[in-house]
């Protein structure tokens, strides 16, 4: 019991891991990307297109192919769309959150209409559904099984998922401790100051909003490939994208917290399914719940009030470095 | 013949149709400490900012070590060994002091942060300057930012170092600390341009002067061979005189009479205690201190914005007779008993007037309960802000520009004219002449006193001692939030202030 809720918390979270990394590596660069929701379901639509068109493509699909095609076409998705939100706010200096809410409306849009029509276009009608390359992306360890609980835990997934921690925990490593993470933090704190000291800001911006996406992407192309076995339903991500950035909040602007977030926003997520006797209303009360969290979560930082834990300090600001 | 270290041959630059830098030809040589002089939007930081990679010339040459460069990028100016201290430091808060000066660095042996911080303790004991690598930014105080910055130049091992106003915001002994830490550096055969219009630092510090006026190149003269009265001539190109009018108090009664205030801040920190005094109809009072010592919460006290813990505020109110404690009302109904505001901040726009707005409007900010209608009048609001255009010269196309758009010295004399329009009682004005050029100061200064005449109790919270010495009649001086102080302005001199305003902070250091 224990361990399949532990399990559930866990494929429940890796999708808000991924959405959540990205946007930290975002924020960092003092970009403030709400096309995140957008842009993780680009990442799931764009996934699956690639999968359908390499599975109609050839009689016998090879695992390799199945693996790479849909992988690269999920990045190449979320990627494009971060970089139409980089181009907006950092080369015209948009305003960053008219423009990623404008991303989020045309991402999810542009995801139910081929998501919904794709199989018709090509005039085969039915779900789109792309079954042969989720089952390879749903591969886990062979000796998962034989491990019991243990084995359940933390064997029992595909790939996507220890790949999404291992982003995290690199995000983290580099943010921390490396040359690029301090000069990515001092753009998103002051980028007056990163400018001064010789840093190309507006690299910086584009790279962290560009690679920040790709990885949010992941986000969405897990839960299509692996969480649903890769059958597309529209509406079917949900709110998850939202809840990704309100993991932001919640793990503090650190990737490593995120894993322990999201396992947690996970669990908080499917509560009350393990709860016996909820109506539809009080299950969607307790879908609430990774909110009112990071509510408190807001609260409680705003009140100890310690620098080092609020948001890039010139997060949602163009920056210009000859304004007067 | 002295070795240039740096040489601008006919710089020039424009922002749309405003000409920053006019044609400038300035040498600096090394081994040498040079000023650049001039009033406000004189053009002095555009100038440094364009050495420093931060602007591009329009028009123009740039020489180092007599080979012409081309600067274009901050990288740049570092490449050819020029560090700039900028007027506003440009730190990261949440990063440590040793974080901020590598910042932007490229090295080849990796990124170690131990090693760095090993070597910003060396450059510190090399020039004598006290530092804590590993102190986070926004725990330091002012003089401490700028030690990291002139680092951080130092650690890029810059030999041309440019510093922009850097004695603004630092205490007369902090000044004394840095100017001896910069003589070392010039002695240590570094070029050091340091900007500034404070005509005495100049003459203490410097060895050349350049002097600049609107963005042009007014001439070079060695300090030795200058005095004050003629290179405030050259910077102004006319004679101002250096001496503040000052009348005799007349008729003075009291007017507001603060006992024992207590105030604690959001953090919990106490900003005021136990501060009494009396400010008297017809006089001046000067408020002397470190900047961050309590002005600002002593004066949002009186006008109704600052909570109090314990205390009182007494105004005895001219028109009725009667005394009136002043904590118990709002901020509004102070304000139409005759007790105004004018705080003038760091940066200028923070406080008073909305940016985007255009004069008028930031007039009507005040006045429009006075309308009748439902509809705004703009009228009155109009004709006061072309008197105060017209009074204070305000350098502006029209009364219809936004207030963004101006220079910070007019939008100060905008803010100023707006409060002494309304016919106060009692005048506090918190740095009305921050950052403005000798001029500008001038036009507040006189009226300042013409209100004084008036028989308003006016309340001057300044940073410069030698104007807080001729303008006022008495000034008290606050440090760390009580009064260290209440000298008689016209018999104390600046050394007595200036011990004044850090005294108690020793004391409780020693603590």
């Amino acid at each position: 019991m224990f361990a399949t809720i532990i399990n559930k918390a866990i494929v429940q979270g890796i999708p808000l891991l991924y959405g959540s990394t990205g946007e930290i590596i975002t924020e960092k660069s003092g970009n403030l990307n709400l096309g995140i929701p957008g842009i993780m379901y680009m990442g799931g639509i764009a996934g699956v297109m690639g999968a359908y068109f390499y599975e109609k493509s050839v009689a016998v699909p090879s695992p390799v192919w199945c693996i790479i095609i849909p992988l690269i076409a999920s990045l190449i998705g979320s990627a494009l769309l971060a970089l139409i939100y980089s181009f907006l706010t950092i080369s015209l200096r948009a305003n960053q959150n008219v423009t990623g809410l404008a991303l989020t409306t045309f991402g999810v849009g542009f995801g139910d209409f081929f998501g919904g029509s794709l199989t018709k276009i090509f005039g085969e009608g039915g779900n789109l559904s792309v079954k042969v390359t989720a089952d390879y992306y749903k591969t886990t360890l062979p000796f998962a099984d034989d491990l019991g609980a243990f084995g359940k835990i933390f064997f029992s997934y595909g790939f996507l998922v220890y790949l999404a921690i291992i982003i995290a925990l690199i995000s983290a490593w580099v943010l921390k401790k490396t040359r690029v993470g301090l000069h990515l933090r001092a753009v998103g704190e002051n980028p007056a100051t990163a400018d001064a000291a010789g840093i190309n800001v507006t690299k910086y911006k584009y790279l962290a909003t560009v690679i920040g996406g790709a990885i949010a992407g992941l986000g969405g192309f897990y839960f299509i490939m692996d969480y649903t076995g890769g059958s597309w339903t529209n509406g079917g991500f949900g709110d998850r994208g939202w809840l990704a950035i309100a993991l932001v909040i919640f793990a503090l602007w650190k990737p490593n917290l995120g894993i322990i977030g999201s396992v947690i926003f996970g669990g908080l997520y499917i509560a009350y399914a393990y709860i016996s006797g909820l109506s539809r209303s009080a299950s969607a009360i307790f879908n609430m719940l990774p909110y009112v969290v990071t509510i408190l979560v807001l609260i409680i930082t705003s009140i100890r009030s310690k620098k080092e834990n609020q948001p890039p300090a010139s997060l949602g600001l163009a920056y210009f470095r000859e304004e007067r | 013949m002295a070795e240039a270290a740096i040489e601008l041959r006919n710089i020039t630059k424009t922002f749309g149709s405003v000409v920053a830098n006019k044609n400038v030809c300035i040498t600096a040589n090394k081994n040498e400490i040079l000023s650049i002089l001039g009033e406000n939007g004189s053009g002095k930081t555009t100038l440094m900012n364009m050495i420093s990679g931060i602007y591009f010339p329009d028009e123009g040459q740039i020489f180092i070590n007599g080979e012409e460069v081309v600067i274009r990028s901050p990288k740049d100016a570092f490449k050819y060994k020029i560090g700039m201290i900028h007027q506003h430091f440009k730190l990261v808060d949440v990063f440590t002091a040793a974080e901020n000066i590598i910042l932007g660095l490229e090295d080849e042996d990796g990124y170690d942060l131990k090693k760095s911080v090993e070597k910003v303790r060396e450059i510190g004991e090399r020039y004598g300057f006290t530092i804590d690598p590993e102190k986070k930014i926004y725990e330091m105080s002012v003089s401490e930012k700028q030690t990291v910055e002139i680092i951080r130049v130092l650690y890029r091992g810059a030999d041309i170092l440019i510093l922009d106003e850097p004695t603004a915001v630092l205490t007369p002994q902090e000044t004394q600390k840095l100017f001896a830490v910069l003589r070392r550096m010039r002695d240590d055969g570094k070029t050091i341009i340091i900007i500034t219009h404070k005509l005495h630092e100049v003459l203490s510090l410097s060895d050349r002067v350049s002097v600049l006026r609107k963005g042009e190149y007014i001439g070079t003269v060695k300090t030795a061979e200058t005095d004050e009265n003629k290179l405030t001539e050259m910077m102004v190109g006319k004679k101002v005189s250096l001496n503040i009018e000052r009348d005799e108090p007349k008729d003075c009664v009291d007017r507001l009479n603060v006992q024992n205030i207590n105030c604690i801040n959001r953090e919990g920190v106490t900003v005021l205690s136990n501060v009494s005094f009396t400010a008297r109809s017809g006089e001046i009072l000067g408020i002397a201190g470190i900047a961050g010592s309590g002005q600002r919460e002593l004066l949002e006290a009186i006008a109704g914005l600052q909570k109090l813990s314990n205390g009182s505020i007494m105004y005895l109110d001219p028109k009725t007779g009667e005394t009136e404690n002043l904590r118990d009302k709002t901020p509004m109904e102070i304000r139409d008993m005759g007790v105004r505001l004018s705080f003038v901040p760091e940066d200028r726009l923070g406080m008073g007037l909305v940016g985007n707005m255009d004069i008028v409007d930031n007039m009507m900010l005040r006045s429009y309960r006075k309308g009748k209608t439902v509809f705004l009048e703009r009228k009155a609001p109009k004709d006061l802000a072309e008197e105060i255009i017209s009074r204070l010269e305000v350098v502006t196309p029209d009364a219809n520009t936004p207030v963004r758009r101006l220079s910070g010295g007019n939008v100060q004399k905008v803010l100023v004219g707006r409060e002494i329009a309304a016919a106060p009682t009692v005048l506090m004005a918190a740095y009305p002449v921050r950052g403005l050029d000798i001029n500008s100061s001038y036009t507040i200064y006189n009226l300042l006193n013409e209100q004084k005449r008036k028989g308003v109790a006016v309340i001057f919270v300044g940073e410069d001692l030698d104007v807080l010495l001729e303008l006022c009649d008495k000034i008290i001086v606050l440090s760390a939030g009580k009064i260290s102080g209440v000298v008689d302005a016209r018999t104390t001199t600046k050394e007595e202030v200036g011990l004044l305003m850090t005294k108690s902070q020793e004391v409780e250091e020693n603590e």
